[in-house]
């Protein structure tokens, strides 16, 4: 029913398009250092683990560049990151909306004719839709990057070995793979906030509860959603 | 003019109003007072339809808002300003565009033309050149202010203001009562005002309705209700003993 009402048609589309861009740099741009950060180590721990883990076996080199590739494409770019943003943007979503609601500041929205879910959620759910895919492509470069980084400053491995691993058998689907989950969790980091946020009543004790629940739950969702999908499109 | 007619709200097991009717009269300053939790507040939220109501109808110039759909309802709401209790303005906005935005959402006037509105409005309520300034440099009656400054931005044809004195020091509160009586008259509007200050009753309640346990239990103008024998209204009148030295000095 709230998702009906946040998808309705918008009273000014200027409006919505300005709170739109607003959003995209709220969300996108705003999360881009903790994407950058939380890539980086990513890619290059998992490249140290892998090159550990079979130094002196029979196993090429180049597994190290081409299982940091997969790991990094197919599930901790999407996945890691849409848990990193349930926490960060989904509390902030939730806290938001969740303060504007005890302060009855969407009450005044209603009264005065607002379509108080479209105005406050819409433009929330389609900037995390847009450019959640930026940043975790993004995410992709820069955690195959850091393996590379690794690859020549640790010296667990040659890194012409590291770029080999990381062409080879490329499957160009896999960024596809990963590009759709990322759209499901992008709408779902948003709009179950968004709906803990709305829903609070009370204070400032109950904005803090439904912050938490809205975190706990995006996760959850966002595992649950990784699993069907994962099921659905590669299988 | 707003009408209520026999209006009921339970929320659960707790009945809130109990058949309430009352007429709010155009253009002038109707008062709904009673001690806390005897069902002001609710009474307007659901005239303006914030919670529906479980029996009976409200009645904007005739028109019946409770079988209205929503389309219909927005209609009606663009007519109505409304001062919340804790001001309920936008955070993240500035005074400007506090005031400024039910014009940006519902009006075509040029930018040129909001602004001399907000300006207008801002005058109007003793808050001039403070335009660029957040809801959190303001004090609490700054805040009160530029609420009814952003309800009378549209020219709207009822006002409901809910608590407006609550939290303010007395000669705040003769400030805001007197802007909210005389934009009454000046815009011929139906104003509510929930209350339970008596100054403000005394000063500005061309019609006063008294609540007790989510019923009516009285209605009259500031002029009757001193000389009531309603022992209910009685006891909530002269609860001040300030009040009471007064009258017997």
């Amino acid at each position: 029913m709230l998702l009906g009402k946040v998808f309705s048609k918008p009273e000014k589309g200027s409006i919505y398009w300005n709170l739109i861009i607003e959003e995209i740099y709220a969300l996108g741009i705003g999360s881009l250092g903790i994407t950058a950060i939380i890539s980086l180590f990513m890619g290059a721990v998992i490249t140290i683990q892998t090159a550990a883990n079979i130094e002196g076996s029979w196993v090429p080199a180049y597994t190290v560049g081409y299982t940091t590739r997969e790991a990094v494409i197919k599930e901790f770019s999407p996945t890691i990151i849409a848990l990193i943003l349930a926490g960060k943007v989904g509390s902030n979503i939730a806290s938001k909306i969740g303060s504007m609601r005890v302060t009855e500041q969407i009450d005044a929205l209603v009264i005065m004719g607002v379509n108080a879910p479209g105005y406050l959620i819409f433009p929330k759910i389609v900037a995390a839709v847009f450019i959640n895919p930026f940043l975790v492509v993004i995410s992709m470069f820069l955690g195959v990057g850091a393996g590379y980084l690794v690859s020549i400053y640790s010296g667990l491995l040659d890194p012409s070995e590291y770029i080999y691993g990381i062409t080879y058998d490329f499957i160009p689907f896999s960024v596809t793979y990963a590009l759709i989950k990322t759209v499901f969790f992008a709408f779902a980091i948003t709009s179950i906030p968004a709906y803990h946020g709305y829903y609070t009543s009370g204070g400032a004790l109950e904005v803090g509860k439904s912050s938490t629940e809205a975190v706990v739950y995006s996760s959850i969702v966002v595992l649950l959603i990784n699993y069907i999908l994962t099921q659905l499109l590669l299988i | 003019m707003i009408e209520i007619k026999n209006i009921e709200k339970s929320f659960g097991s707790n009945t809130v109003l109990k058949d309430i009717s009352c007429v709010f009269e155009k253009g002038k300053t109707n008062l709904l007072i009673g001690a806390s939790g005897s069902g002001k507040t609710t009474i307007t939220k659901c005239i303006v339809g914030l919670h529906e109501v479980d029996k009976g109808a409200v009645l904007f110039s005739g028109e019946n808002f409770s079988e209205m759909n929503q389309k219909q309802r927005k209609e009606i709401r663009k007519q109505i300003g409304f001062m919340f209790q804790g001001s309920a303005l936008f955070d993240s906005m500035s005074v400007e565009e506090n005031v400024k935005f039910p014009m940006v959402m519902f009006s075509k006037k040029t930018s040129k033309e909001m602004l001399d509105r907000v300006n207008y409005c801002l005058e109007r309520v003793g808050m001039p050149n403070t335009n660029k300034l957040f809801p959190s440099e303001l004090s609490g009656g700054m805040k009160k202010r530029v609420g009814i400054a952003r309800a009378i931005a549209m020219n709207p044809k009822y006002l409901f203001c809910d608590e407006p004195n609550s939290g303010l020091d007395p000669q705040t509160s003769i400030l805001i009562d007197d802007l909210i009586n005389s934009i009454t008259v000046e815009f011929d509007m139906t104003t509510i005002v929930v209350t339970h200050d008596m100054n403000s009753v005394l000063e500005i309640g061309d019609k006063v309705f008294f609540l007790y346990k989510g019923e009516k239990y009285w209605e009259g103008d500031r002029h009757d209700i001193l000389k009531t024998e309603n022992e209910e209204l009685k006891n909530f009148i002269f609860a001040s003993k300030f009040i009471q030295k007064l009258l017997n000095n």
